[in-house]
């Protein structure tokens, strides 16, 4: 859908066409929202995957940091800090961010290459594709803002980065919960031998899977909760939207189990497999990614090859538009990724 | 970061002029042998860029050829994967793929497939063919030889076509940002591109003058020249300055067999069965000539 141009907001309340809009309630800008995803009263973590890096790097010297004029933006900035002549500023040209990795990974290192999941999946799909992917190389994709992580509007917001990757052969795709997963995802990235893309969050990161016992492991889907009516299947960060989502449906008694998928790809099948063979249960597959070829879509299709039918097959995803520019409480919202809106969904669907 | 290439090389086997044109000669020979296999193919190319690859092979690198990976090696990036059929002519030369492969050229499972592919072909470092992507990959050996302070040089070879692509000069001004004195570009000016001359296309003009604003050492030759190609790429490997270096090598399609270089559009030659063995006629004959 379209949006015009020449209608203003009905909050103006003057020359409005939708009534009096809501003036009473305080609007929420896009800038204040940019930075992080935290809430209010979460705990968080600075920098969680410039830190993890800057230790991996301290015993692994192989290891090189680039990035495309955007090192401060996906905390790369401490590792170029910890190890300045191992830091790379390719400046803003993401072919050749792409390429260089590439060819210094021919040369034995171990590049993380950051820039915006936009700027990877769009602009140097190709170049990931071939010179990376093809060859197999052992390349570190990491990119900030994935799915709707920024309020910038469609040139800023990866909806489609899982879609387009899951396409790619060769490369694993990780896209992890909070901060104690990126910490612990990065030396298992570095372990895995091939090429890997990693959804970023950035700069204060929420702390949550450190309560659950969790531990990331390549490759690997995790229950982090159980319960008897409905599974939830997701990944990153919608996996502490699930979790906090079973506890308000708890109330309502609804009991909910969360299977965290952290590794799109490859897909732990047999993990999925036994979670949604269990009978009765509604599976509800939640992402930060649009419905089209994202977790909900491969999980779909590994249930219909193996002959698993749930009670019921749902997705909570985003829609397949260019999403609208605004707050990113506000868009969650509207797009049905917030605790608040999961938690109608589901019970709209029970 | 700041390893020089500046210090002479020790010197190459000796090898005269004389030579180098019998090396080009036989890679002329071995790419019509194997466009016979497939009865088409960007011949033309192979044989306008034989020249630079045999000074490039047999005057100018380092390498071993029972070891294609030897870390001491200088690295050929073959940017224009459409040139396969010429850098695998070299490599047979060059003892690095053995001759019977030659008929295998193009066919199914064979290690030289017709668009240059790094996991088939030792001697082959990169994939090409998607074009535009050896000169950023360059950059990436280039700096990566430099952490590893190696005196290995990267040659790097693109088209005059392929400089349509952008990423060719996000590479270009790379290259000059990390003074890649360790790096060696070398553009094939053919003037042919599949749409017709690549001048206009999207005119390319004027070369020179556009590397050396991005900060690049720059020599242009007459890239069928071998004295000329022998002196560029010695100045180019002893230059004490620290930036990329680039060689223009202009090149003429087809070079070596008139009736073929003569057709106005050979970007991608179809050639009728019975001429395969006129053209190596008139090759082995042009050689004595």
């Amino acid at each position: 859908m379209r949006r015009s141009k020449y209608t203003r907001p009905a909050w103006l309340g003057e020359q409005a066409e939708g009534g009096q809009g809501t003036a009473d309630s305080p609007r929420l800008t896009t800038s204040a929202m940019i930075a992080s995803l935290a809430g209010p009263d979460q705990r968080t973590k600075p920098a969680p995957f410039g830190h993890a890096l800057a230790a991996l790097a301290e015993t692994r010297p192989e290891i090189v940091g680039l990035t495309a004029d955007l090192a401060k933006y996906t905390d790369l900035h401490v590792f170029a800090k910890a190890h300045p002549e191992r830091f790379y500023q390719m400046g803003m040209a993401e072919q050749l961010l792409i390429s260089a990795a590439a060819g210094m990974a021919r040369e034995g290192f171990m590049p993380f290459a950051t820039t915006y999941a936009v700027f990877a999946a769009r602009r140097a799909y190709d170049f990931i594709c071939m010179a990376i992917a093809e060859e197999n190389l052992n390349v570190k994709i990491v990119c900030a803002l994935p799915g709707l992580t920024t309020g910038y509007g469609p040139s800023h917001q990866a909806t489609e980065d899982i879609a387009i990757f899951r396409g790619m052969p060769n490369i694993a795709i990780i896209d992890p919960c909070d901060a104690h997963e990126i910490e612990q995802a990065v030396p298992a990235m570095a372990a895995h031998d091939g090429p890997v893309y990693m959804r970023l969050l950035r700069g204060n990161v929420p702390l949550v899977l450190d309560e659950y016992g969790y531990t990331f492991e390549f490759g690997k889907a995790k229950t982090l909760r159980d319960g008897n009516d409905v599974l939830i299947v997701s990944s990153g960060l919608m996996t502490m939207r699930a979790l906090e989502a079973a506890e308000a449906l708890a109330n309502d008694n609804v009991d909910v189990a969360v299977l965290h998928v952290p590794t799109i790809k490859p897909l732990d099948e047999a993990t999925i497999l036994k979670e949604t063979s269990r009978t009765g249960r509604m599976v509800v597959v939640a992402e930060n990614h649009t419905i089209v070829g994202g977790l909900g879509e491969a999980v779909a299709g590994l249930l219909m090859r193996s002959g698993v039918f749930p009670t019921a097959f749902r997705q909570i995803a985003l829609p397949d538009e260019f999403l609208d520019a605004g707050a990113l409480p506000t868009l969650h919202d509207r797009y049905g990724l917030s605790v608040a809106a999961m938690t109608r969904s589901i019970k709209g669907w029970l | 970061m700041t390893t020089s290439h500046a210090a002479p090389r020790a010197p190459q086997p000796s090898l005269s002029n004389v030579s180098l044109a019998d090396r080009a000669y036989r890679i002329r020979r071995n790419a019509l042998r194997m466009g016979e296999v497939q009865g088409q193919g960007y011949i033309a190319q192979a044989l306008g860029i034989a020249d630079v690859l045999a000074v490039s092979y047999f005057h100018a690198m380092r390498y071993r050829p029972e070891d294609p990976e030897w870390e001491e090696r200088d690295r050929f990036l073959l940017s224009i994967g459409h040139y396969a059929i010429a850098l695998y002519a070299a490599l047979i030369e060059a003892g690095i793929i053995p001759e019977d492969e030659l008929e295998s050229y193009g066919t199914d499972d064979s290690r030289l497939p017709m668009s240059g592919m790094a996991a088939y072909t030792p001697g082959m470092e990169i994939t090409g063919g998607s074009l535009g992507h050896g000169l950023g990959l360059a950059v990436g050996f280039s700096l990566g030889l430099k952490r590893k302070q190696s005196k290995s040089f990267v040659y790097c070879l693109f088209s005059d076509g392929e400089l349509g692509e952008g990423s060719i000069w996000e590479g270009a001004w790379s290259a000059s940002h990390w003074k890649l004195d360790n790096l060696i570009g070398l553009v094939d000016v053919n003037n042919q591109q599949a749409d017709g001359p690549a001048s206009q296309v999207t005119g390319f003009e004027p070369l020179a003058e556009r590397f050396a604003s991005f900060g690049w050492h720059v020599q242009r030759v007459d890239g069928n020249d071998i004295d000329a190609l022998v002196a560029a790429f010695d100045e180019a490997r002893n230059l004490a300055e620290q930036k990329p270096r680039i060689i223009i090598c202009d090149t003429k399609m087809a070079k070596g067999v008139p009736f073929l270089e003569e057709r106005e559009r050979n970007h991608f030659l179809r050639v009728e069965p019975n001429e395969w063995r006129k053209a190596i006629e008139l090759l082995d004959a042009g050689r004595t000539s």
